[in-house]
């Protein structure tokens, strides 16, 4: 039986992405960043996931205005690199699993969750920019990933309430899929960031670290804060927190916090990143 | 899981227009900047970014968008452009076009240079104080002025 045995949260920045790509990530700007991810990198390589499902957001740059699904899955045996207007990353091709993909496609619509399916996508900054945080700079990423697309750009984007739910229901997806596989869920996105208008550069510690204190918790209170609150208190873009209570709805009740990071700025945002195990 | 009642879209929609300095990106928006934002996604095929380069004019004229909209494109306006249907995700093609960092692009929208946008950065970033509400800001500026008399 395939089991999801971990849960990590991560800003993807694209930046972090140029630092790793350029060779900068222990530079005195980046260094600090990086150092709150050598812990997972360490992890990681113990834990060997057979499969990442990877909970991110597309930022205009495969999908624009004429299509924009609020729950996407790719289901792909492959996804290329986005060109997001500088050329792609340098980076291995993303590797699919189909066979999980579609069964937990095909789980989560018999759940009332109307998933679009995605057989021919690239991946921008949002999936490739965490796999380089957890994994560094291999020749081949070392999991396959399922990429799960969220609108959190054009509104109203999907509640906290219901990403919680879909994450209920990819545990039980993955709980019913008879291979043994070892999985993981992330949620990526995030923390505080405001990149538009005159309120630009807004940055929340404070919130930011009560949202991660609410992971931790055995309660669900977090997934009823409402949008206006994510708004108000951590800028028009820190919306894509909603994405990691996908990612914490999938561990259970109760969770074990193995490592915690929280870092400010890096360009516009706040770095959060946080590693829980399932504890029920 | 307890029933959630269910949200009214006007008042969910009104609540946005009361952030300070921000425009969340509604329907109304995307619907209003379709065509902005899908010209500065054309800015991802180097082909087009040429085009655009060798002369901006030309190239906008290509596409279905306001004489207000073109001007604002050509001043690189972004709150205008924002106020127009503009997203910054779509925007930010332009940006790169023009090879100036997001930060740096995020800091015309401000009233800081980028050498004071990338301080305040530094310095832990704006803060949320006096930042969340326009309504909450107008009681305390009246509650202040009443104080005063
Ligand atoms: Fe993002």
């Amino acid at each position: 039986m395939a089991k999801i045995t971990a849960g990590v949260g991560s800003s993807h920045v694209p930046l972090l992405g140029v630092a790793v790509d350029q060779g900068k990530d222990r530079d005195d700007y980046f260094g600090p960043i990086f150092a709150g991810y050598d812990w997972t990198r360490e992890w990681e390589k113990n834990e060997k996931p057979d499969v990442v499902v990877l909970v991110y957001n597309d930022h205009a740059s495969y999908f624009d205005m004429n299509i924009v699904p609020t729950f996407a899955i790719g289901c792909a045996e492959r996804f290329g690199i986005c060109d997001e207007g500088w050329g792609p990353r340098p980076v291995p091709d993303v590797e699919g699993h189909p066979d999980l993909a579609w069964h937990i496609a095909q789980s989560l619509i018999l759940d009332d969750f109307d998933m679009t399916i995605i057989n021919k996508m690239d991946v921008d900054h949002g999936l490739t920019v965490p796999l380089s945080m957890m994994f560094d700079k291999p020749a081949k990423w070392p999991c396959k990933v399922i990429p799960l697309a969220v609108n959190v750009v054009t509104y109203p984007v999907p509640s906290g309430n219901r990403c919680w739910a879909l994450g209920e229901a990819i545990k039980k997806a993955v709980e019913s899929f008879p291979e043994d596989l070892n999985v993981q869920i992330w949620g990526t996105g995030g923390m505080s960031h405001q990149l538009q208008g005159p309120r630009a550069g807004l940055l929340n510690r404070e919130w930011d670290n009560r949202f991660l204190d609410m992971l931790e918790s055995d309660n669900d209170d977090v997934r009823h804060i409402q949008h206006i609150e994510y708004l108000r208190e951590t800028g028009s873009e820190g919306i894509e927190m909603v994405m990691w209570l996908i990612m914490r709805g999938a561990l259970g009740k109760t969770v074990k916090t193995l490592h915690r990071h929280y870092h400010i700025p890096c360009s516009n945002t706040a770095i959060g990143h946080i590693v829980l195990e399932p504890a029920d | 899981m307890a029933e959630k009642p269910t949200q009214n879209i006007h008042e969910y929609l009104a609540e946005f227009e009361d952030i300070p300095g921000t425009r969340v990106y509604t329907a109304v928006r995307a619907r209003k900047g379709y065509w902005i934002n899908q010209f500065a996604m054309s800015m991802m095929q180097p082909e087009n970014r040429e085009r655009f380069k060798a002369d901006q004019r030309a190239y906008l004229d290509e596409w279905d968008i306001s004489e207000e909209a073109k001007q604002a494109l050509l001043r690189r306006d972004y709150n205008a452009l924002l106020d127009m249907g503009g997203n910054v995700y779509f925007l930010s093609k332009l940006f790169s076009a023009d090879g100036i960092p997001f930060a740096e692009a995020c800091s015309t929208m401000t009233d800081m240079t980028w050498p004071e946008y990338r301080q305040m950065m530094l310095d832990g970033g704006r803060s949320p104080e006096g930042n969340r509400s326009i309504r909450e800001n107008l009681a305390a500026a009246a509650a202040a002025a009443q104080n005063k008399a």
